[in-house]
């Protein structure tokens, strides 16, 4: 039996010296050949089931197996708008790979869908081969996505296709939502994300960016303009904090606003303006995908410690296990079962010691989760210069406050038919985290994608009936 | 995008700007701000949307020299642009007819006043405005702020215009002479600490307007957060204006200076790359 292809990486003690270099260095053709060998071309692909997309798994494996690589990458394409991103941001272990027949059944490690699916992806970019997707004769119907997340870009791709007029508004300085301003590079470079959005504009996608609809424009103004249909992907971007004591000291911030910095503004290169705290001792607290995200950052900009505070257990963790591995081999100080309750400051406000609480597992709860229980009298103190909060998002409330006869759920997610993506307002269709809470890139397109069709649908019916409606008007103006 | 139409100087350090920004400039009320990046390598600053001609598509920015960013926009020039524009941000002045307001400016703070200073002047109120800075030179937007105003009175710490003496002492004149149903301050935190705590004193509603480091202005990275009634606000989807008595100007002000060292760092740089 072959094993597991093992994704050839950089050196822990080297890439932690460069915040923009890529930690995975993709298959090479033969060692993709050869896990590609691996599967066995199920009859009934379970993995199948575990993609939130349904990929034709098994098909483009065996495009890789018979070296059509280029075949592979039109095979992803058909289902996902972004394989090379998701090729190596999906959390595999939990959904394709953990339905693979070697998981289920043989308790073997499972081919590695995710590596290979990046290496088709970015031979199709590296060949310069890249298909521009046929487009559809342009209807002249135009529709706005609003937010440049992967829920709007592959929304966009969809209904470009189609032959719709469509502009995606953005209300940063930059296109890719989450993608752009939240993942580091080390990760996800951005120029894998640009060649997307090249893509798209070459198929006639507009992007408008520093645009926040609701507030530069509202929803009526673009109705005035001709805006016939809305796809809402704001996404969750507001962070969430513990609110305890001392929480507001200099050097305590929010993982949006640390990635932000780094990610979106360049604030670790000298030449940009925006400054980053580049702390000594740097806690992060938190135990998801952000959380590692942040800490590797806090190692790469010079930190002597950095360390994870979270309060449940490894096994817990809701962040990539591939991230948590990553973040181990570069010295990450995992300090799990622990929670913070007070922060201390200096004179100057700045945050230097933050005191927690050490955590046991009860037994698991209704929801099957064992729930943290705090362990009386086991408070200390951890000297600390940087704090990043990074235990959550909720949804971004700038869409639905302003638009009041919207339905929204109580934690302030848009309400959708969960088929068709369409809101209580009939021409307002939502997806991704604005709909889910914080979820995943792939969820996100997905939602997209969905949503395409169904505003496809719904306009379809709408402008039969007006066409329906005009002809009747003139007949009977004939009589 | 984004053309520099006008620019006049009110002093070395104090500039006005005049953007093309029709969408803003259609949108905007009293009290709205705007976030701007000058090129790719620049930083987001906020700056109070200060006037506005909606025909004309242009907005109006007051910018005072502190840092590189405010430095480099008091250098420009008609005919250039600016990279990145985005507005207007946060929640309107919340305007109506009270009766008599008080509007205390200080420094640069008067830029932002005089959008309010209008929006209560035009919806009925007698307003009486205080403005105050450290020195003749340093007063802005006088003739601007006097077109709004029922009276006008100028406060100079070293007397070279107007009289001599703080904010407050202007302030404490108006509200022992006649009654005044609602206060605004806006200029430097402790300024504002303190004519929020003399208002106190005599029970008038006051609304400060808080100049929290910002980063992205829509809610996403919590850098603006500040405390109010003892709950953490964002400043800019929450604010930018406060109930003053509820502030947390302590904090504030020590939250103001948690990059300084970074900012220094920045700005001697900055200074080196112009004079090589
Ligand atoms: C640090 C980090 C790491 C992550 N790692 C992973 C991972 O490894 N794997 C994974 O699958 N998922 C990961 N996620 C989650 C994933 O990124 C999100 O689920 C996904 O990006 C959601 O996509 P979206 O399209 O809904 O919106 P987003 O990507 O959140 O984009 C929303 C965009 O809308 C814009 N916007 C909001 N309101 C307006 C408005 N009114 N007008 C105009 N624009 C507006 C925002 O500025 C933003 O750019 C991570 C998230 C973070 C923060
Ligand atoms: C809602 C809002 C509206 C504003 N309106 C105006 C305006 O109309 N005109 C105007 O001149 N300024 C205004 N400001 C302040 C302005 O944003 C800052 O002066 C600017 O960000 C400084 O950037 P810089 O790069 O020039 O300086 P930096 O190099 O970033 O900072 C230089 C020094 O200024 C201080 N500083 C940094 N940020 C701020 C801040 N937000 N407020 C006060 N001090 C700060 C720091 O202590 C630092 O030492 C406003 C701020 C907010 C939040
Ligand atoms: S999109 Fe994600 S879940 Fe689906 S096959 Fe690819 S890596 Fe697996
Ligand atoms: S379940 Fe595993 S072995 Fe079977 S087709 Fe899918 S990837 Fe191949
Ligand atoms: S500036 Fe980022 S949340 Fe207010």
């Amino acid at each position: 039996l072959i094993e597991r292809v093992k994704m050839p990486e950089m050196n822990a003690m080297k890439r932690v010296c460069y915040q923009d270099r890529e930690v995975n260095l993709g298959l090479d053709v033969q060692s993709a050949v050869r896990e590609a060998q691996r599967c066995m071309d199920c009859v009934n692909p379970t993995c199948m089931e575990g993609c939130p997309v349904s990929i034709n798994i098994p098909k483009f494996i065996k495009n890789i197996e018979r070296g059509e690589f280029l075949e592979a990458a039109k095979t992803l394409k058909e289902t996902s708008a972004l394989p090379a991103v998701c090729g190596r941001v999906c959390p595999q272990e939990k959904q394709c790979e953990a339905n693979c027949f070697y998981t289920l059944k043989l308790k073997k490690t499972p081919v590695a869908i995710g590596y290979l699916e990046r290496f088709a992806a970015d031979y199709e970019r590296e060949s310069g081969q890249a298909s521009i997707p046929e487009t559809a004769p342009k209807n002249g119907i135009k529709v706005a996505a609003i937010g440049s997340g992967p829920a709007s870009l592959a929304f966009a791709g969809d209904m470009i296709k189609l032959g719709y007029d469509v502009t995606v508004f953005e209300a940063l300085h930059e296109i890719g939502g989450v993608l752009k301003y939240g993942i580091p590079e080390f990760r996800l470079p951005n120029k894998i994300v640009d060649v997307e959005l090249d893509n798209l504009e070459k198929m006639g996608v507009r992007f408008e960016r520093n645009f926040i609809v609701g507030r530069t424009a509202s929803f009526d103004d673009l109705k005035a303009e001709g805006y016939q249909a809305f796809f809402v992907a704001s996404g969750a971007g507001l962070p969430r904090f513990m609110n305890i004591p001392g929480e507001n000291y200099n050097g305590i911030l929010s993982s949006n606003e640390y990635l932000t910095r780094v990610n979106l503004m360049n604030a670790a290169d000298d030449s940009f303006d925006t400054p980053v705290l580049k702390g000594k001792n740097v806690a992060v607290v938190g135990g998801g995908n952000t959380a590692m995200d942040s800490v590797r950052t806090a190692k790469r900009l010079g930190a002597d410690r950095a360390m994870i505070i979270y309060r449940r257990s490894r096994e817990e963790m809701p962040a990539r296990v591939e991230e948590i591995h990553h973040a181990e081999e570069e010295g990450i100080e995992f300090i799990n079962l622990t929670n913070p309750i007070e922060y201390f400051s200096d004179e100057n406000g700045r945050v230097k010691s933050m005191k927690v609480q050490r955590m046991e597992l009860a037994e698991a709860d209704a929801s099957g989760r064992r729930r943290p229980v705090v362990i009386e009298g086991s408070e200390y103190e951890i000297p600390v210069d940087v704090v990043v909060v990074a235990i959550g998002v909720s949804p971004n409330p700038l869409v639905p406050s302003e638009l009041p006869q919207l339905k929204v759920s109580r934690w302030g997610t848009i309400d959708v038919d969960s088929e068709t993506m369409q809101s209580s307002m009939p021409e307002l269709f939502a997806g991704g985290d604005i709909v889910r809470g914080g979820a995943t890139v792939i969820l996100a397109m997905g939602d997209g994608r969905r949503a395409a069709a169904g505003m496809h649908q719904y306009l379809s019916e709408q402008n039969a009936a007006l066409a329906n409606a005009g002809q009747a008007n003139t007949s009977q103006a004939k009589n | 995008m984004n053309e520099i139409i006008n620019v006049e100087s009110f002093s070395e350090n104090v500039v006005k700007l005049v953007v093309k920004a029709p969408r803003i400039a259609r949108s905007r009320k009293p009290g709205h701000f705007i976030i701007l990046r000058i090129d790719e390598k620049g930083e987001r600053i906020p700056l109070t949307i200060a006037a506005a001609d909606e025909k004309a598509g242009t907005i109006t920015l007051v910018a005072q020299k502190v840092g590189v960013t405010s430095k480099r926009l008091c250098e420009m020039k008609p005919g250039d642009s600016i990279l990145d524009l985005v507005g207007p941000l946060g929640k309107a002045t919340h305007i109506e007819k009270v009766g008599t307001v008080l509007a205390c400016g200080g420094g640069v703070g008067v830029a932002p006043l005089l959008p309010i200073v209008e929006g209560f002047k035009k919806a009925g109120n007698r307003v009486v405005t205080i403005l105050a800075a450290r020195s003749k030179d340093l007063i802005i937007l006088e003739d601007e702020i006097r077109k709004w105003s029922d009276e006008v009175i100028v406060m100079t710490d070293d007397g070279s215009h107007g009289r001599k003496g703080l904010v407050t002492a202007g302030a404490e004149e108006v509200i022992k002479r006649e009654k005044v149903d609602e206060c605004v301050a806006i200029g430097p935190a402790v300024m504002m600490k303190f004519t929020s705590l003399l208002t106190q004193k005599y029970n008038i509603p006051t609304q400060a307007s808080l100049n929290a480091i910002m980063v992205d202005g829509t809610g996403m990275c919590g850098a603006c957060r500040v405390s109010v009634g003892g709950q953490t606000k964002f400043t800019c989807v929450d604010g930018p204006e406060f109930d003053a008595e509820k502030i947390d100007f302590d904090e504030l002000i020590l939250r103001l200076g948690g990059y300084k060292a970074e900012e220094k760092e920045a700005f001697e740089r900055f200074m080196q790359t112009v004079t090589i």
